[in-house]
């Protein structure tokens, strides 16, 4: 069984060119300034594969896949 | 042994005419207090050094103590200790005295007037955690009383662990913990977004402490926890600093116990000047609150809550009946915009957005509430401090407070008979 993950971004690292939200919209959205939201939680069973792709595509380094927090 | 309560000052005599529980005797006013003084006030700094079993002890002692932190987030001191003691390697103590917030001035009065507790408290916490240094960071308007203090020390062989000085920068968020670590290693003082205890980037791991909770450790290391606890309620024990401003006849810092009413508090400072209609209770990331419903509350997070608010960085503003709450709010959200450390596109994009918002509405022209309310929620928790979330929580409080002052502005109107600005929106010169 895999272990549930989340998705994070660094604020200070992100600059809102939105290539994530463009890439994954069905899991990442924008906010009026043009910054990533990304939902609270784990990421969706079956997502997780494409997520960590983009986050890897991220041109400032700026997401990362963590481990969700154990309980 | 126990005290009473009145002798837990931390300040030897306050300022502004306050009343003075345990006075440092033949301390002028405004003057600090020399290390031979403060000796014969509080006695000598015990030593918390020693076997990793009696540290722990001790730090069970600030445990038992319920010494919580008085930079604002009353996050448990102990808890802190215990998980820098374990860190792996060289550590360092940073008191935080940056006090960014224009409108707080207890640190400042603190570091001016009892230098010497607040260094045996990060003396005494270096020891704790086994840390090799003590930082003290200050508004530069306390430079001079802290680097003299250290001095005296110094002559003396009085510390165990190197203690230095350091000028704070200027600025609301430099005094934010990640910021004050970074400025200490020779940085810029912008938050990281890494917390202190873990070190990193060429940071050691540190423990940052705002001075006051220092100083209040420095006393339970000599007295005890249950000294400490009879001061203040089971839940929240001890004394606390408190600052306050706009319509009180005696502005200044005060020492308070949690869970005397916040009528009784704005009688430490001669009482209110003006009708009051609101106070900003908890600083600038504080709650707004209708006066009436908070005067017979208990000044205490417990007591506070009904009405969302809490102690946090010991600031109560009482804004006059005459003043505007809506143009007094817009103010407060303008500077903490351009406080914004400039890193984090919600914070630097949002916060601007909302206070341009706020100032249209208070101007008289078009508001759109409901889309300021979605901005708030959607700063919070996107940056890599808890700025945006300290401002979003401010701003909420004020739309709920001065609800019928939105609807006036809306219709071109405004209660207010006063124009000019109660809460100040500068760093007071050093
Ligand atoms: C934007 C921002 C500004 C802050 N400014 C201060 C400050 O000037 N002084 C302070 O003691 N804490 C300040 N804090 C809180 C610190 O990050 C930290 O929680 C505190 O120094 C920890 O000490 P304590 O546990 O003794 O309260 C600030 C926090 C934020 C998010
Ligand atoms: S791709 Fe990276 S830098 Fe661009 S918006 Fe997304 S997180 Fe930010
Ligand atoms: S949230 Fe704002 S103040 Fe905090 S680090 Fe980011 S830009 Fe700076």
């Amino acid at each position: 069984m895999t272990r549930r993950a989340r998705l994070i971004v660094d604020p200070i690292a992100c600059d809102g060119r939105g290539l994530c939200a463009e890439l994954l919209p069905a899991f990442i959205a924008l906010d009026d300034w043009g910054y990533p939201v990304i939902p609270g939680g784990d990421i969706p069973a079956g997502l997780e594969r494409e997520v960590t792709a983009v986050a890897r595509l991220c041109p400032r380094l700026a997401l990362r896949v963590e481990p969700a927090p154990r309980g | 042994m126990s005290r009473g309560p009145g002798s837990q000052c931390l300040l030897p005599r306050l300022s502004a005419g306050a009343p003075s529980p345990g006075l440092l005797p033949g301390q002028a006013p405004g003057r600090p207090a020399s290390l031979h003084e403060h000796l014969a006030l509080h006695g000598g700094r015990p030593s918390c050094d020693g076997s990793l079993q009696r540290r722990r002890h001790l730090i069970g002692e600030v445990e038992r103590a319920g010494l919580t932190g008085r930079g604002g987030a009353a996050f448990p001191t102990a808890v802190k200790l215990r998980a820098l003691a374990s860190a792996p390697h060289a550590r360092v103590v940073i008191a935080n005295g940056v006090e960014g917030e224009p409108g707080s001035a207890k640190d400042k009065v603190l570091l001016t007037l009892a230098p010497h507790l607040v260094i045996d408290g990060a003396v005494s916490a270096a020891e704790l955690t086994g840390a090799t240094e003590a930082v003290i960071v200050t508004h530069p308007a306390a430079c001079a009383a802290v680097r003299r203090a250290v001095g005296e020390r110094r002559r003396a062989g009085y510390d165990p662990v190197p203690v230095r000085v350091l000028a704070a920068a200027r600025g609301f968020t430099a005094g934010e913990a990640s910021a004050v670590l970074n400025w200490a290693e020779g940085n810029g003082a912008v938050p990281t977004g890494r917390p202190p205890r873990l070190g990193g980037r060429g940071h050691r791991p540190a423990l940052v402490q705002n001075v006051e909770t220092l100083a209040h450790l420095a006393l339970i290391m000599r007295h005890g926890a249950s000294w400490f606890r009879s001061a203040g309620t089971l839940a929240e024990p001890g004394t606390i600093l408190v600052t306050m401003l706009g319509a009180v006849q005696r502005p200044g810092v005060y020492q308070a116990e949690p869970g005397m009413r916040v009528s009784g508090l704005l009688q430490l400072a001669g009482g209110a000047s003006a009708e009051p209609a609101a106070l900003l209770i908890g600083g600038y990331f504080g709650t707004w609150v209708p006066a009436a419903e908070v005067l017979p509350l208990p000044f205490s997070a417990a007591g506070l809550s009904p009405l969302g608010a809490r102690p946090g960085a010991g600031v109560v503003a009482v804004l006059p009946a005459a003043a505007c709450g809506l143009a007094e709010t817009a103010r407060l959200a303008r500077y903490l915009a351009r406080s914004s450390a400039g890193q984090c596109g919600p914070c630097v994009f949002g916060l601007d957005a909302i206070a341009r918002e706020l100032e249209q509405a208070a101007a008289g022209g078009r508001c759109d509430l409901p889309r300021v309310r979605r901005w708030l929620r959607d700063v919070t928790g996107r940056g890599a401090c808890r700025h945006p979330d300290g401002t979003a929580l401010m701003v909420a409080s004020a739309l709920r407070v001065f609800h019928r002052e939105i609807g006036l502005h809306s219709r071109g109107r405004c209660s207010a008979t006063a124009s000019a600005g109660i809460l100040p929106v500068t760093d007071p010169p050093s």
